[in-house]
């Protein structure tokens, strides 16, 4: 059995490689309940969404941060300006210098703008925090925000709440082979096998929010996409054989040459 | 880019109804099974043939809603700042001839109104006023804005139409959102309720909204006064409204209200009567149409419809209404409102029949961090 790589941000190791998003739940009773269920360790909560006056916010007390990371999000930002704003609050109100930092100037499709997320990133790099940042799934963008020293890339499978799978799988393909650092598939995954997927292609861990939020039984999606996420690392832990393009003939053309040497 | 107002112009609107009659149930079913729906096709969604697929379009609105925003209701109140207008318009409760008590409030009653509208739990809000410059002044504007956007993270306005550079000014006092609702989209029938003021303008009351959106709004909302005039074509144009304000203002957020006049026999009586069955078709066809846009309902509508409709499309509910300036504050006195509420429901108890109905009431949505000045 082949261990994979040990999933460490900022020092700190993840075992689970899989990082639930807290929107678009019917309540924070049902969004924890799935989040207990996924047996996640890290959480996003998109800081628009939280009263960062209120230290009993439902949005953050809802969950016990004492079990889970929180990572929160600049989601709903334009620009850098306004992202590193964000993160400056998020820091002081929720100790964490950790932000996944998204940038998205489009409200209709949410894709993140690669210019603005750049110097954004540059900047709070900078100034100590721990950057996560959301990005297409752009291999030259992901090698300038290592560049720059984020702490991950999380390409999107497919825009956000989509849920159509690994759409950008090349582009992924090439962004995890020319990383230095751990890749998140993070957007579009709807189902537990584009988890799967975009882990048995390499990726050090998901992000999934809308397909567990608005199921029917966002539990036991959640359950699903734990099980996904666990066969695949299962999977690429056995050292599996490969594709082959030609059928592999278990006796092969060569098995002569083996003989030969041996006597 | 052509400013809608001009795109509106260039159509033949006799052979844009006349098209909407003519549609088939197997345009009806193309429209539905396509991908992408072309502008060219959008239409169709609101003809009366596709009244037979409402539970199709029902479904597939409640799909796209979910996914595109999830099992959330997003919470806002109007406040009214003043209901005193230069405008003659046939249907509205502030029409300039009217003898009501007319009101603009002082800066301190506007603190007391929005104090309440804190308490109960709103973070977003929409200022309202009519239009009288006199009163409801830039100046003014401006102050309000600036002493509630502390207080509040998101501030939109719905007022007369100003010019781009007013729209700016109120964006860097802190303002997110601009609400301007045309009323009537064909320029004829448009002014026949328009007797006298500055809104018989047609063409520059749907130019504003652009204005706005050039000024940097974040958030555009528009809609048809429903019952004003025949209602298919109306609203078609209305997708083709939102459709095109999406492509010149990418990174704006639409809405699409549906401030439907529903026959009374105290205020105004539509001569397009829009039936219950009219308004939840045109809800589903606009979500077909613009999968991403807000959805906004206000208390104009009753329970059993507001309630009926969370999860099939609609995104954003007015809650615990007052349309009379400083009714808030002054609960008793109905006088001088715009229109009758009819879900009179408080915002506690609109918040437990969204969470009844298995989705999140939000308050906040939005930060006021965001777009603060550092």
């Amino acid at each position: 059995m082949k261990t994979l790589k040990p999933l460490i941000i900022d020092g700190v190791e993840l075992k689970s490689r899989l990082f639930i998003g807290t929107g678009k739940f019917s309540s924070p009773e049902v969004m924890a309940r799935a989040v207990e269920a996924s047996g996640t360790e890290l959480v996003t909560v998109a800081l628009r969404r939280v009263d960062l006056n209120n230290p009993n916010d439902p949005q953050l007390s809802a969950l016990d941060f004492s079990k889970y990371r929180l990572l929160p999000n600049t989601s709903g930002a334009r620009d850098a300006e306004e992202a590193i704003r964000l993160a400056r609050l998020s820091r002081l109100a929720t100790r964490t210098n950790w932000i996944k930092l998204e940038v998205t100037p489009d409200p209709h499709y949410l894709l993140p703008d690669p210019i603005e997320t750049l110097k954004a990133a540059q900047v709070l790099v900078k100034e100590g925090f721990v950057v996560l940042p959301y990005i297409n799934a752009d291999p030259i963008l992901a090698k300038r925000l290592e560049d720059c020293g984020c702490a991950t890339v999380m390409p999107l499978a497919a825009p956000i709440g989509t849920n159509k799978g690994l759409k950008t799988a090349d582009q992924i393909a090439i962004i995890i082979e020319q990383a230095g650092v751990p890749v998140v598939v993070d957007a579009g995954l709807g189902m537990p096998s584009h988890a799967a997927a975009a882990l048995e292609l390499g990726a050090d861990a998901v992000l999934v929010n809308t397909a567990i939020a608005i199921a029917g039984d966002p539990v036991r999606m959640a359950i699903a996409f734990k099980l996904g996420v666990e066969a695949a690392i299962a999977a690429r832990e056995a050292a599996p054989g490969g594709e082959s393009r030609l059928a592999r003939a278990s006796s092969p053309l060569t098995g002569f040459l083996r003989e030969e040497a041996a006597s | 880019m052509t400013r809608f107002h001009e795109i509106v112009q260039g159509m033949d609107l006799a052979a844009f109804r006349a098209s909407l009659e003519a549609v088939t149930a197997r345009d009806v079913e193309r429209v539905l099974g396509a991908g992408q729906i072309a502008d060219d096709d959008l239409p169709v969604l609101f003809s009366p043939a596709a009244d037979a697929y409402l539970e199709e379009m029902a479904a597939r609105s409640a799909a796209i809603t979910e996914r595109r925003f999830g099992k959330v209701i997003q919470l806002y109140a109007p406040l009214y700042l003043g209901n005193e207008c230069v405008n003659k318009c046939t249907y509205c409760g502030f029409s300039h001839e009217l003898q009501i008590a007319r009101v603009t409030l002082t800066p301190e009653q506007v603190l007391a109104d929005a104090a309440i509208l804190h308490d109960e739990g709103f973070r977003h809000i929409l200022l309202v006023a009519g239009e009288d410059r006199r009163y409801v002044s830039m100046p003014y504007l401006l102050q309000c804005v600036e002493m509630l956007h502390r207080r509040f993270d998101s501030i939109a306005i719905e007022i007369q139409p100003l010019k781009t550079e007013e729209y700016r000014q109120l964006v860097e006092a802190g303002v997110d959102g601009l609400a301007i609702y045309q009323e009537v989209y064909d320029p004829e029938i448009y002014q026949s309720y328009h007797l006298a003021g500055p809104k018989r303008n047609w063409a520059n009351r749907l130019d504003s909204i652009e204005f706005g959106g050039e000024a940097g709004m974040r958030s555009l909302g528009i809609g048809a006064l429903l019952g004003l005039a025949p209602w298919r074509p109306e609203v078609a144009l209305l997708a083709l409204h939102g459709r095109m304000l999406q492509r010149k203002f990418w990174r704006s957020k639409i809405a699409v209200s549906f401030p439907r006049i529903q026959p009374s026999a105290h205020h105004y009586n539509p001569d397009y009567r829009v039936y219950d069955r009219d308004l939840v078709h045109m809800i589903f066809a606009m979500r077909l149409a613009l999968p991403d846009v807000e959805l906004v309902m206000s208390t104009r509508e009753g329970a059993r419809l507001r309630d009926g409709l969370i999860g099939l499309g609609i995104t954003r509910m007015s809650a615990g209404s007052r349309t009379d300036p400083g009714g808030y504050s002054q609960p008793e006195d109905h006088d001088g409102e715009q229109f009758a509420i009819d879900d009179a429901r408080p915002p506690d108890e609109i918040a437990r029949a969204i969470a009844e109905r298995g989705h999140e009431p939000v308050w906040k949505d939005f930060d006021r961090e965001f777009i603060l000045a550092p």
